[in-house]
């Protein structure tokens, strides 16, 4: 079955209301960038304008790194939710029932976290940048503007987010229990986190072709961990909890005793008949 | 295809289906069918594998073993999308978004089915289960009892050919559940294939055309009164004022009555008997002759009475002191 645009929409809606009138999300949401702006925009505006260009580049470096956090450890925690928290509140089943594909919904899932989780992305870079511009000192202001880290955010952002998004879901299918689901998300949102950090605080040089070459790289993993939770989206296994077991080819040899569906329809199966045939 | 029930096309069909978790079968080499517009009763003990039967037939998990088809279509990955299309299944649980209203939950639900003139389908659907005045409240604010007509709506959306009720009226106090009983019989009127998966004997004696008994493999299967006809000896209940002194004598070589015993130990009150008997139309006239000739004080003289219940109770009994 193709996917149908009309579901895809559906799902969107369905989960961006959901997230809007659920108070926990809404201040996880707001509290976790608040933080990672705050942060960083007081460790600049502090910057004296004496301050030696070493202390400056550190200062300027961790302001930019902090801010990332956001756009991964946001969806994870979200996507680690949207899963198994539907499966613990009875209403992933009625939905399973439904013709809804499981690329529909997963792909539904994900663009309803993706997208406000890069658009906050982007708000907190543009809200530190506007304020570092207007309020920092002019050396200061400068160094954050020419800043190498400023421009390959905006590549990652929205590249750690769909990262985010497909480790929480993928943990979501598999894992029984909400909060393990979370903290096992934030653990697996880690591993790119890293290498951003390391390039920020230039452990790792930063230059245009490694940001380009991760950058492809995790483009690359994200769109094939669309297609890998796509297919750990299985109904029995998110139904049952269980993997699912290789069926017997039909039809299956009666065996001695059994009845025919015919011959089953008569009022009563003898019970010493059914103990011989089982 | 083959027919069920009152003969017409069926609109499920069984045939050797199992499940096996594991080490553990939930279902064994079950074989039914479920005729068009039937009221099916699935009934069982807790694990009996009912909710699992009707998950495969729901095209959720696959089986194990055998073959299904529901609304003519084979159950597999090939025809699972089309019976999602043709059925409706309402779980035990209600399953609603707590944080959506009556009405977004049905529109989503609605988008999911692909479903055209949406808004006046949930109209509809909403007005059949009475909750047309609660379509904006937020569904977490509903009773338990509101919140299953909810689910009754949404399964109603996509007009299903078949619809698999899980335990409909679980947790519902009397109230609510006889409203329920009340909608499942206007799936009847509606010529909806209902699918009744329930724990509660008289619903399913009241709703249901034919019942079958689960328990793992099915043990019974027909139309409730056939069951207990076919399960119990037909017999007589007598009553009489104070006990015979002779009973032997008194129903001893009595045409069409088979044997006797006395229901009560004996006592200073009424007493009571029970009659086995080949009909109990024709032997409780020479009954009543014995009794007065033995001048006994007959209170009461009536066939004997077996509810749904004492079926049910027979056969997983039976079943557990098979496993023990």
């Amino acid at each position: 079955m193709s996917a149908s645009t009309a579901r895809i929409r559906a799902v969107i809606r369905k989960e961006l209301t959901e997230f809007r009138r659920n108070r926990l999300i809404v201040t996880t949401s707001a509290v976790l960038p608040v933080v990672f702006l705050i942060s960083p925009t007081v460790s600049i505006l502090d910057i004296k304008t004496q301050a030696l260009s070493t202390v400056l580049d550190k200062r300027v470096e961790t302001s930019l790194f902090l801010p990332l956090l956001v756009p991964v450890f946001v969806p994870a925690i979200m996507a680690a939710y949207s899963v198994v928290g539907e499966r613990d509140q009875g209403t992933l089943e009625p939905v399973l029932t439904t013709p809804v594909g499981r690329a529909e919904l997963v792909i539904g899932k994900a663009a309803a976290i993706f997208m406000p989780a890069v658009a906050l992305g982007y708000l907190i870079f543009g809200v530190f940048f506007a304020i570092t511009q207007l309020a920092a000192n002019p050396a200061v202001a400068a160094a954050v503007r020419n800043a190498p880290q400023l421009p390959a955010a905006l590549v990652f952002i929205p590249l750690l987010a769909a990262w985010g998004v497909w480790v929480g879901l993928a943990i979501s299918t598999r894992v029984t229990d909400v909060r393990a689901a979370q903290q096992m998300s934030i653990l697996g949102s880690l591993p790119p986190l890293a290498l951003s950090a390391l390039m920020s605080f230039q452990l790792l040089t930063p230059t245009f072709w490694l940001a380009a070459a991760l950058a492809g790289g995790l483009l690359v993993i994200d769109g094939a961990a669309c297609l890998v939770v796509a297919r750990l989206f299985d109904r029995e296994r998110l139904v049952t909890g269980s993997r699912p077991t290789r069926s017997i080819p039909a039809p299956v040899t009666a065996r001695a005793g059994a009845r025919a569906p015919e011959d089953i329809r008569s009022p009563v199966v003898s019970s010493q008949a059914q103990q011989k045939g089982d | 295809m083959s027919t069920a029930g009152g003969g017409s096309r069926a609109a499920i069909e069984v045939s050797h289906l199992t499940k096996v978790f594991g080490a553990r079968t939930a279902v064994s080499d079950v074989s039914f069918s479920v005729a068009s517009g039937e009221v099916f009763g699935f009934l069982g003990p807790n694990g009996a594998g009912k909710t699992t039967t009707v998950r495969i037939l729901g095209a959720l998990i696959s089986p194990t073993a055998g073959s299904a088809a529901v609304a003519g279509i084979p159950v597999g990955p090939d025809g699972a999308a089309e019976i999602r299309q043709r059925i409706a299944v309402m779980p035990e649980s209600p399953g609603l978004y707590q944080r959506l209203t009556v009405t977004e939950n049905l529109e989503y639900f609605a988008s999911l089915y692909g479903l055209p003139r949406r808004q006046a389908r949930i109209a509809e659907a909403l007005a059949a289960v009475g909750l047309a005045d609660r379509a904006q409240d937020l569904t977490r604010s509903l009773s338990k009892g509101l919140r299953q007509r909810a689910a009754l709506a949404r399964a109603l959306l996509n007009d299903p050919a078949v619809m698999f009720l899980d335990e409909p009226t679980s947790g519902l106090d009397p109230v609510a559940a006889h409203e329920v009983h009340g909608l499942i019989a206007g799936l009847r009127d509606r010529g909806v294939t209902v699918f009744l998966t329930t724990h509660r004997l008289d619903e399913a004696e009241r709703l249901c055309d034919r019942v079958a008994i689960m328990s793992t493999s099915l043990r019974t299967m027909g139309r409730p009164d056939e069951l207990r006809q076919s399960l119990f000896a037909r017999s007589l209940d007598v009553t009489v004022a104070a006990a015979l002194a002779d009973p032997g004598r008194v129903f001893g070589g009595l045409t069409g009555v088979r044997g006797w015993k006395a229901s009560d130990p004996p006592g200073s009150g009424p007493a009571g008997y029970v009659l086995t008997v080949s009909d109990p139309a024709q032997a409780a006239p020479a009954v009543t002759r014995a009794l007065v000739a033995a001048e006994a004080d007959v209170l009461s003289i009536a066939p004997s009475r077996h509810t749904l219940e004492d079926v049910y109770l027979e056969l997983i009994d039976d079943t557990e002191g098979s496993k023990r």
